[in-house]
């Protein structure tokens, strides 16, 4: 049986996401916007999301990392679009890895960070809602 | 399907045809044990001798007694670095290394630090050259061993050794050469170069995985490591791994035999890669343009990262190698690029590309072709 601490390849689901990722690009004045990581760790991203009637309407990324940093991006977009915001800021890490049909462990923490460029953009929205 | 393209051998290379031929001459690589005096036994001691002699040719050294066989680079590594120092501690408690050694010379290096001796670290220059002011002033009369690999295993860049060899000589130290990634690909030869021990790589040299060497110029005083019975003169105890050690040594042979050749052939298909792959926008070779191993090839991306160059490379057929963050154990960026001068965010984009025997000059226009699509298709990803 494989030793999990050493398991380093990714899942099919993975792979999918990295050779095909969903939703990237941006979006031109979004009603939200989230950037987390650095190029020094090796891994950036950015969201970008459109609200409307508090529901994510549209959501495009763009990451810079390893291929669970894109895969996890290409997921949450998925995971997130069409999603009240309520809904969508309850969208966790393990939520995306599970159904990336997991991640290795090594990649848990530093190349999953897409939930929270989610939630980031979620919560610029909210910022500017509150200004508006 | 297209046919796969390798091009790690640095990480694990084919056994060369010819060594896997000869290794059928051992029916169920069965040898016998050489420390025994009937027939197997006896037989085994003439085939390690000859294996001895084969390692010791590729190398230029007079008595093959001066190598012994290891369990590969890394053993021989520690076995010259850790053995040596300790061994020595009377004439002083100093290490020098450079900067860019492999980890299984600068982990034994830090781990001396342990039994009392100080490790001072030789910095190199943009392409991975050692700093010979530097290592001068370095290198003292307390320094006991100094350890500088004669070509490096992620950059390619091949060190001006003979210059290194006067300095520690002229301050009375002994000279360690990592030659696990050199050897077979350029000719070495300790007597010339001024080398006091040098290590080798069965795998490397196109033999099996698992088996290495030690050169120990005669003269020189190497306490054992681990402690068992006295094969390999104490060094390396526990019975010798004939076969493969057998195995080796004809690697040696071929590649002692091959080398002109076929480091020519390799530096022709190498040196269209890297006309090829820097074309590509922000594509740079990293290491010495022109002193660097002739089957070695090594890049970075600005804006994309390595995993994903390598993830994508392998989806198109090609297998490469990468110093990411993303790909290593302890998820930190390779110390190599980081000594060379890479900014964090620049060694996360390199890929290396190291040739063997079953590669071929037409496969570039394949390879090159993979890599400005998988460059695209991150840079159409990047937030960079």
């Amino acid at each position: 049986m494989k030793n999990l601490a050493d398991q380093i390849g990714y899942s099919q689901k993975v792979m999918e996401h990295f050779m095909n990722p969903h939703n990237v690009g941006v979006i031109e004045s979004p009603d939200g916007y989230g950037k987390v990581g650095n190029p020094v760790c090796g891994d950036l991203m950015e969201i970008f999301i459109k609200v409307k009637e508090n529901v994510i309407e549209d959501i495009r990324f763009r990451t810079f990392g390893c291929g669970s940093a894109i895969a996890t991006s290409s997921m949450v977009t998925d995971l997130a679009r069409g999603k009240t915001l309520e809904e969508a800021m309850k969208i966790t890490r393990d939520d995306v890895a599970t159904e990336l049909e997991g991640l290795p462990p090594r990649k848990m923490h530093c190349s999953n960070l897409a939930a929270d460029a989610l939630h980031a953009a979620i919560e610029d929205y909210r910022e500017k809602q509150k200004k508006a | 399907m297209e046919e796969r393209i390798y091009l790690d051998h640095a990480a694990a290379m084919p056994v060369h045809p010819e060594v896997a031929r000869f290794g059928r001459r051992f029916p169920d690589g069965f040898v016998g044990n050489p420390s025994t005096i009937y027939q197997e036994g006896l037989q085994a001691q003439e085939t390690l001798a000859a294996a001895r002699e084969k390692v010791a040719a590729l190398v230029g050294a007079s008595a093959p007694d001066s190598i012994i066989f290891t369990g590969g680079a890394t053993e021989s590594n520690n076995i010259a670095i850790r053995g040596t120092a300790l061994r020595n501690r009377k004439s002083g408690k100093n290490v020098v290394a450079s900067t860019i050694e492999h980890i299984s010379v600068l982990n034994p290096a830090k781990d001396l630090q342990k039994s009392g001796f100080s490790l001072t670290l030789a910095p190199v220059d943009r392409y991975g050259t050692i700093d010979l002011a530097a290592l001068a002033a370095a290198v003292t009369p307390e320094t006991v061993v100094t350890s500088v690999h004669y070509a490096n295993n992620e950059i390619g860049t091949i060190e001006p050794i003979r210059e290194v060899a006067e300095i520690v000589h002229d301050r009375g130290g002994l000279l360690h050469v990592d030659a696990a990634d050199a050897a077979g690909r350029i000719p070495i030869n300790v007597k010339r170069d001024g080398i006091d021990l040098l290590t080798l790589s069965g795998n490397q040299l196109g033999g099996p995985d698992g088996i290495g060497a030690l050169y120990i110029r005669p003269g020189v005083r190497v306490q054992p490591v681990i402690v068992g019975g006295g094969q390999e003169r104490g060094l390396r105890p526990g019975t010798e791994n004939v076969f493969s050690i057998a195995c080796m040594g004809e690697a040696a042979r071929l590649a002692k035999e091959e080398m002109p050749e076929e480091s020519k052939r390799l530096a022709a298909i190498r040196d269209r890669l890297i006309a090829g792959i820097t074309e590509i926008e922000e594509a740079y070779l990293t290491g010495h343009p022109t002193m660097r191993l002739p089957h070695h090839a090594s890049f970075r991306f600005s804006r994309i990262e390595g995993e994903s160059i390598q993830l994508a490379m392998n989806l198109l057929g090609i297998a490469v190698a990468t110093g990411s963050a993303c790909t290593s154990r302890t998820l930190e960026a390779s110390h190599v690029l980081l000594a060379i001068g890479l900014a964090h965010e620049e060694a996360h984009g390199s890929m290396v590309a190291t040739l063997g025997r079953e590669n071929s000059e037409d496969e570039v226009p394949r390879i090159v072709g993979a890599i400005e699509e998988t460059v695209k298709r991150l840079r159409a990803i990047t937030p960079l």
